[in-house]
């Protein structure tokens, strides 16, 4: 038996070296000092200086930042909602409509939800005066739309799995279904909340696509920036930038992970 | 009053549906299936220099005379014209052998995984779940580095004497297919490792108690078992990939045409809306069987039966 998992293991090991080579290449060459991204120079931390007074990259950063936590706090009220729908009320006339509108949008290419989401709100604003002008607010939409699908397959996860005998306790000591689903449905499913939240909120702050649809002429978002400079050709700067990103993430899901064990 | 009073759970009951039902329904239905009627509408429009971009597809002449224009040139040109006939070829071939690719690969680790002792597990399977919470953007553009002319790869494969001058891979479709796999494995993994853990051991135990060696078994059992996380994971990779912009804009090359990037080259570039939004709707039409054999596998899969 020890023999036969070899190339299992092998494989194993090719695969997250995939995965895994290239962000650590970027992080290296972040520390790089000459500009030529691929030719080792010597160790330096100018990037990340030149990274902190790119103004332009800044401001698109702060924007991206509050269009993610604005998308992330909605999605996971909407998406705790749906996902209510579909483990709380397991018959209801439309339900088959319901689970198909919410998986779609987890597939569903990204040109094509910019794409139309653009059109309707062009035709939103020619029909009802809004959204007026194209920016925060279009963009914090679409993302939620999406967002909000994989908050529900998250949180519906946890949901299904959560014993409703405290629940049921609950509610013959009197209590109201409000009030258990606040005082008892809500802290269980926390962790589930904190992980969608975050998915969302990262969700958001990656994508490019749908974002440059609906944004407007003011509304330049971080990846936006991130794509343009790119095409100009590989910049140190923006090593720096991925390595910042990296890192973040990485804390956050070591957070997440911790806070989820806890709970448990 | 004759009729009894409705207790209050059963008007909670009923509140709940209409809060956790309704409001994410009518959020759907307005920012998701809605803006399809109107991509589909712009479709039948033409062109034209004006804000925004397009004819109205109807227009009061006269008093009380309503003219419709529906303008199926769109769709023609879509069907006629070599260009999008080979992008959508291309996006359906590209979608296709990265699908299998993913699959090749992905299957391999997401059975590693699932049979991996369960401590381990934990750590494998956040590790295959982490690059996919860094940014998508940056992850491909790492991949440009790596292989342009005169980048890592090739620097590496000089060094070890294995060829003498750069290959080129960046801004080929070789490029692509690596981009896409990278960035779509963890989406086969995660689906192939929720179904391979839940396998019974003693089916296999069984088959081989009846004179089936370990290849027969995974074979006949193993595999066909697998199917359904098979076939959510292909979908999860197969349908985004066919409407990709950013792998083949960034790491493809002008032969490496695909239907995204045709679409968002018609919007941005060409301003032609009505086009655009025409190539979309091809694009959904499309996508209409993967969608729904991923919508059936997954519902099997929910449901227990493996």
């Amino acid at each position: 038996m020890k023999r036969r998992r070899w190339p299992l293991l092998g494989m194993l090991v090719f695969g997250y070296a995939f995965l895994y080579v290239p962000i650590v290449l970027l992080i290296v060459y972040s520390f790089n000092e000459s500009r030529l991204v691929t030719v080792w120079s010597g160790f330096s931390t100018r990037w990340y200086a030149e990274l902190l007074r790119n103004q332009q990259l800044l401001d698109a950063a702060w924007l991206s930042v509050r269009i993610a936590a604005t998308n992330a706090t909605l999605a996971v009220v909407l998406g705790t909602l749906a996902a209510n729908a579909l483990v709380r009320h397991p018959r209801f006339r439309g339900r088959a409509g319901f689970e198909l509108l919410l998986t779609a949008p987890l597939v569903m290419p990204d040109v094509i939800i910019g794409l139309s989401l653009l059109l309707l709100f062009v035709a939103m604003q020619q029909g009802i005066g809004w959204p007026a002008g194209r920016g925060f607010t279009t963009i914090t939409i679409a993302h939620i739309t999406f967002s909000m699908a994989y908050v529900a397959v998250v949180v519906r996860a946890r949901l299904s799995q959560l014993d409703r005998s405290l629940e049921e306790a609950a509610m013959d000591l009197g209590a109201r279904p409000l009030g258990v689903y606040r005082m008892i449905t809500l802290p269980l499913i926390a962790p589930a909340l904190l992980s969608g939240w975050l998915l969302a909120f990262t969700l958001s702050l990656d994508d490019l696509v749908i974002a440059s649809f609906v944004a407007g002429p003011g509304s330049t978002t971080l990846p936006m920036v991130i794509y343009s400079s790119v095409r100009m050709g590989v910049s140190p700067q923006i090593n720096a930038l991925a390595t910042l990103i990296v890192l973040l993430v990485a804390l956050a899901v070591i957070v997440a992970g911790l806070s989820m064990r806890q709970r448990r | 009053m004759a009729l009894p009073q409705p207790s209050r759970p059963a008007a909670t009951q009923v509140l709940s549906r209409l809060v956790n039902i309704g409001i994410p329904y009518l959020w759907l239905g307005l920012f998701f299936l809605l803006p399809f009627v109107i991509v589909l509408q712009i479709s039948l429009a033409e062109p034209a220099l004006a804000q925004p971009p397009y004819t109205p597809l109807w227009q009061w002449i006269e008093d009380g005379l309503l003219q419709i224009q529906l303008n199926l040139q769109n769709f023609l040109l879509v069907g006629e014209d070599s260009l999008y006939l080979s992008a959508f070829l291309n996006s359906l071939q590209v979608a296709l052998i990265s699908t299998l690719l993913c699959l090749l690969l992905g299957y391999p680790m997401a059975y590693a995984i699932a049979t991996a002792p369960e401590r381990l597990r934990v750590v494998l399977l956040m590790l295959i779940i982490l690059p996919f919470w860094t940014s998508f953007l940056i992850r491909v553009y790492a991949w440009i580095g790596i292989l342009k002319s005169n980048g890592l790869l090739n620097d590496f494969l000089i060094w070890l004497g294995l060829i003498d001058s750069p290959l080129t891979i960046l801004h080929t479709q070789t490029a692509v297919y690596i981009g896409v796999v990278y960035s779509y494995l963890p989406f086969m993994i995660l689906p192939l490792y929720a179904n391979l853990t839940r396998l019974d051991h003693g089916l296999l135990e069984a088959a081989a108690d009846l004179g089936c060696r370990p290849f027969c078994g995974f074979m006949r059992v193993t595999l066909p078992l697998s199917m359904a996380g098979i076939v959510a994971g292909s979908m999860l990779v197969f349908i985004p990939v066919v409407g990709e912009f950013v792998i083949p804009d960034l790491l493809g090359g002008p032969q490496s045409l695909m239907v995204g990037k045709l679409l968002w080259t018609e919007f941005f570039s060409n301003k032609d809306w009505p086009l655009a939004s025409a190539l979309a709707i091809v694009m959904l039409a499309l996508l209409v069987i993967p969608f729904v054999m991923m919508q059936r596998w997954q519902q099997r899969m929910e449901g227990g039966r493996p």
